[in-house]
C-alpha cells in the first residue's frame, strides 16, 4: 500500500511539475488541470508500482541521501566533469589515444548504486562503462588513456565509489 | 542586464563550443567505443550550458514582464536537462554493450580485459 502512494505522489509532481502554467491554484495549476493530474497518476501508479519497488527497499526515501547527492552533482561530479571535457577537447584535437578494456571491482552491492556509479564514470574523465558482472558487479571500462595494465578503482574513478555508497547504500 | 547578458553569452559559447568539439571528434576518432567518448561527454556539457542560459534568459524575462509562460519555459528547459544527464549515458553505454557483444573490438587497444573474460 505504501509502495502505491509513494509512486502516486512521485507521478502527481512530475504531472504538476510538467503542466504548470497560469491558473487559480498557487497561479499555476487550474483545478481542471490538478484533477485530471490525480486520475492519471492514479492509474499510472496501478501499472508502475510493481516497477519502481521491486526489491521492496525504502532506503532512497530518506531525504538526507537526496541532500547528499545534490553536494554530489554540484560539487566533484561537475568538476570531473569539467575535467573531462576538457581532457576530451585535447585528444580531440591532438589525436593522442592509447585506449583499452580494463576491469574494475569497486564493490557495491545495490543495483542503483552500480547504475549511478556507471553513469557517472561516463561523464567523467576518460572513461565508458562498456559491460558489467552481473554476479561480482564489476565493471568493465573502456579507459581512453590506459596508464597501467592493472588500474585500482581509485586510478579510474577517484572518490565516487564512497559518495556512491554514502548515497545508494 | 548587462552583468546577466554578458553571463548568458558566455555560457551560450562553451555549449556551442563543446557541442562542437562532440562533433569534431565524432569525425576523428578511429573507432566506436572513442567515438562514443567525444559524443556522450562533450555534448552533455555543452547541453547543460546552453540549457542555462535558456533557464537564466527565462527567468530574467519573468522578472521583467511576470509572466507566466517564461516560468513554463524555465522548467520544461529544466526537465530537459535532468532527462538529458540520466538518458545520454545510459544510451552510451548500451550502444557500447551491443558493440562490444557483437564482436566490435577497440581499435589500437593497449589491453581488453572484457573479451578475456568472455574467453574464459
Amino acid at each position: 500500500m505504501i509502495d502505491f502512494f509513494i509512486t502516486f505522489i512521485l507521478s502527481l509532481i512530475a504531472y504538476l511539475f510538467l503542466t504548470a502554467s497560469a491558473g487559480e491554484i498557487a497561479g499555476l495549476w487550474s483545478i481542471f488541470e490538478v484533477v485530471l493530474g490525480i486520475v492519471l497518476s492514479v492509474i499510472v501508479s496501478f501499472m508502475a508500482t510493481r516497477v519502481l519497488f521491486q526489491k521492496r527497499s525504502y532506503r532512497m526515501l530518506n531525504p538526507a541521501r537526496w541532500i547528499i547527492f545534490l553536494i554530489y552533482l554540484i560539487g566533484p561530479f561537475f568538476w570531473a566533469m569539467i575535467k573531462a571535457n576538457i581532457d576530451v577537447a585535447y585528444r580531440v584535437i591532438t589525436g593522442k589515444i592509447n585506449p583499452g578494456i580494463v576491469k574494475i571491482s569497486p564493490e557495491l552491492k545495490t543495483d542503483l548504486g552500480i547504475t549511478l556509479l556507471a553513469n557517472s564514470i561516463t561523464l567523467t574523465p576518460g572513461t565508458l562503462s562498456v559491460d558489467i558482472d552481473e554476479e561480482t558487479n564489476d565493471l568493465y571500462i573502456h579507459w581512453i588513456n590506459v596508464t597501467t595494465l592493472k588500474p585500482t578503482t581509485a586510478d579510474i574513478c577517484g572518490t565516487f565509489p564512497q559518495w556512491v555508497r554514502r548515497i545508494a547504500e | 542586464m548587462g552583468i546577466l547578458l554578458i553571463v548568458l553569452y558566455i555560457f551560450l559559447t562553451i555549449g556551442i563550443i563543446f557541442n562542437c568539439l562532440g562533433s569534431i571528434g565524432l569525425l576523428r576518432f578511429p573507432d566506436v567505443y572513442t567515438r562514443l567518448h567525444a559524443s556522450t561527454k562533450n555534448t552533455t556539457f555543452g547541453s547543460i550550458f546552453t540549457c542555462l542560459a535558456v533557464i537564466i534568459f527565462s527567468f530574467y524575462q519573468l522578472h521583467l514582464t511576470q509572466d507566466s509562460k517564461f516560468l513554463v519555459l524555465a522548467l520544461h528547459t529544466f526537465i530537459a536537462l535532468v532527462c538529458l544527464l540520466v538518458t545520454n549515458p545510459t544510451g552510451a553505454h548500451a550502444i557500447s554493450r551491443a558493440a562490444h557483444r557483437s564482436g566490435v573490438m577497440p581499435k589500437q587497444a593497449v589491453i581488453d580485459q572484457l573479451k578475456e573474460a568472455k574467453l574464459k
